[in-house]
């Protein structure tokens, strides 16, 4: 049922066919758009322009702002509260795009095809995904409860180990959200290599069976190669996910505890919200955004050189 | 744990293998069933318990039964008024995403024009700026509107508009857009019919299953919304789900099965759209895939 993407838009209204086209002609496809460009001009465009702006003012509410030239960029990069809150985003997103883009690929392996127990298997393990990050965020607090008596600790209790405190743990709060993200991110990822699976050249199972290839080599030569598409696509979204994560750590740690849980997303919305600092938080945000831009046109630069 | 499926092998090592091979398969099913569905599960079950227990700890069979949880957390936690609230946002806000996409997907997939190309690109730029990246600035708009002079601070528009410009919908609807042939709005063309009688009349009704789609996706989207309403309102009486779940857990005279209720209502809605329209959403998620 998916629509294919050719184009195949043919000029019929092209002033060189129909004669002069009138005014009205003209205006019409701009009529189209003009609600969703005025919407994406107030709410996207538009806050973006203020937040660069802002990015060079002191913002103080009622009186005027105060222009501070590169100030807040300067105290960007030498903010180390900040500079840890990047490293920790960074391990972040290393760790879960990895681990989820691992566990979804063997899962796609188990869980392909379209046989009816496989579709509700799917369909059973898909829930998280559709479940919002606040509700999440409450199941797992509830689920690493730092008692003995809380799921997690229960189960881990059955072989041997002692109650851990998870997100009440400097130590392993970090490592616990990262449990938590996975947990609801696997299943976006093992849909999407399921796709990807199905989209495989079955011949070129048979041909690599002739030539005696066993299933790990059939794995490394024909199903990764022929994921590859799938793969790019887990990768790029689970980063674009990772980097901005905001929710899943704002409802549960809120960056704690001892900050050992500061992401840059919660310091910018804190240095903004509590310290009602808005030119530093708008600075912080700018260098994220370009951060994010550069990163993914650059990896989608590499992606298209890649397939020339 | 090898989990290849490979016919050859089972068929050399006998029926023992096979025996093994289904055996390992059905034991990690059970391990997907159980990590995946089992918290949601025995949240449910807990919150249909009349039993104290202690706070983290989550039943797997509800003990006394009774709605009395779900009683408390509607009437007297006024979750009623949060889903209001939620219900509000969700469905006008999916409705006028819905209809500000398909209008859009029309002119970019039926219409060559200057500025198309730019047009695209803009759409697609939005893509690169979620809000959180956005937040600072947009709550400072969200406070005066330039040019109009209005404030959505405080407002259930302030929470809705934001999220009605959504590229991913776009693109999608244009894409099922492009697919229709030409020759039907030719037809209705030569008929005499305008641009708008065109996408009114053809089109529109051909887009349905792909209209189905962008509705499901727009609406656990704008569901999962945490940051928005947070930036637009710091008064509870204005608070989503999502957002009020961190106020009603602070009540600390509230029992522990009384939050799960209060959960297990947030989680219900976008499992329920996602489990009554799952052919929708797998369309949109297979599309999504493909293109990247």
């Amino acid at each position: 049922m998916k629509p294919n993407l050719e184009h195949n838009v043919k000029p019929y209204d092209d002033p060189a066919q129909n004669g002069r086209r009138s005014f009205g002609d003209a205006l019409s496809p701009w009529l189209f758009l003009a609600p969703a460009l005025l919407i994406f001009l107030y709410f996207k465009f538009i806050p973006m322009l203020r937040g660069v702006q802002m990015s060079f003012y002191k913002v103080s509410f009622g009186d005027a702002d105060e222009w501070v030239g590169w100030d807040n960029f300067a105290r960007v990069f030498t903010d180390e509260a900040l500079r840890n809150a990047a490293g920790r985003t960074l391990l972040y997103v290393l760790v879960t795009v990895t681990l989820s883009a691992f566990i979804g690929l063997l899962l796609a392996q188990a869980l392909q095809g379209t046989a009816r127990h496989m579709r509700i298997l799917r369909t059973a393990m898909f829930l998280p995904a559709v479940t919002s990050a606040a509700v999440v965020a409450e199941i797992w607090r509830i689920l690493y409860a730092p008692t003995p008596a809380g799921v997690v600790n229960t189960v881990i209790g059955w072989v041997g180990a002692a109650p851990q405190g998870f997100f009440s743990n400097p130590d392993q709060a970090l490592a616990a959200l990262m449990g938590m993200h996975v947990w609801k991110h696997v299943p976006y990822d093992t849909v999407i290599f399921v796709a990807g699976l199905a989209g495989v050249n079955r011949e070129l199972y048979d041909a690599a069976a002739v030539d005696g290839a066993n299933a790990w080599h059939r794995f490394v030569h024909v199903t990764l190669p022929g994921l590859a598409p799938a793969i790019t696509v887990v990768l790029t979204l689970g980063c674009i996910r990772g980097f901005r994560v905001f929710t899943e750590v704002y409802a549960t740690t809120g960056g704690g505890p001892a900050g050992s849980t500061e992401v840059v997303m919660t310091h910018i919305y804190k240095q903004g919200f509590q310290e009602l600092d808005f030119g530093y938080a708008a600075a912080a945000s700018t260098v994220l955004f370009l951060f994010t831009a550069i990163a993914t046109a650059a990896f989608l630069a590499w992606r298209r050189r890649g397939k020339r | 744990m090898n989990i290849d499926s490979s016919s050859g092998h089972a068929a050399a090592a006998g029926t023992r293998a096979a025996w093994l091979q289904w055996a390992a398969r059905g034991l990690l099913y059970a391990m997907l069933v159980v990590v995946f569905v089992g918290p949601f599960w025995a949240f449910l079950m807990t919150a249909l318990s009349g039993v104290t227990i202690a706070p983290g700890r989550l039943l797997l069979w509800p003990e006394q039964p009774t709605l009395e949880n779900f009683r408390y957390a509607w009437f007297d936690a006024k979750v009623w008024r949060y889903l209001l609230n939620s219900a509000v946002v969700v469905v006008v806000g999916t409705a006028l995403q819905l209809a500000v996409s398909a209008l859009a997907a029309y002119a970019l997939a039926r219409k060559r024009f200057r500025g198309l190309a730019l047009v695209s690109f803009l759409v697609l730029s939005t893509m690169m700026l979620p809000e959180e990246v956005i937040a600072i600035p947009l709550f400072m708009v969200l406070g005066n509107l330039p040019l109009l002079n209005l404030s959505l601070q405080n407002t259930h528009l302030g929470m809705i508009l934001p999220v009605v410009g959504w590229a991913f919908s776009i693109f999608m609807l244009t894409e099922f857009m492009r697919a229709i042939p030409l020759e039907l709005e030719e037809a209705a063309r030569v008929d005499g019919a305008n641009d708008w009688q065109v996408f009114w009349l053809v089109i529109l009704p051909l887009c349905k299953p792909a209209l189905g789609t962008a509705a499901v996706f727009g609406f656990i989207m704008i569901w999962d919304q945490y940051l928005l309403p947070l930036l637009v309102t710091n008064r509870e009486s204005l608070y989503t789900l999502p957002v009020a779940l961190a106020t009603v857990r602070a009540d600390e005279t509230m029992k522990p099965a009384v939050f799960i209720a209060v959960s297990v209502i947030a989680m219900l809605p976008s499992i329920l759209v996602y489990l009554g329209l799952q052919k929708a959403f797998n369309r949109g998620l297979l599309a999504g895939a493909v293109k990247g």
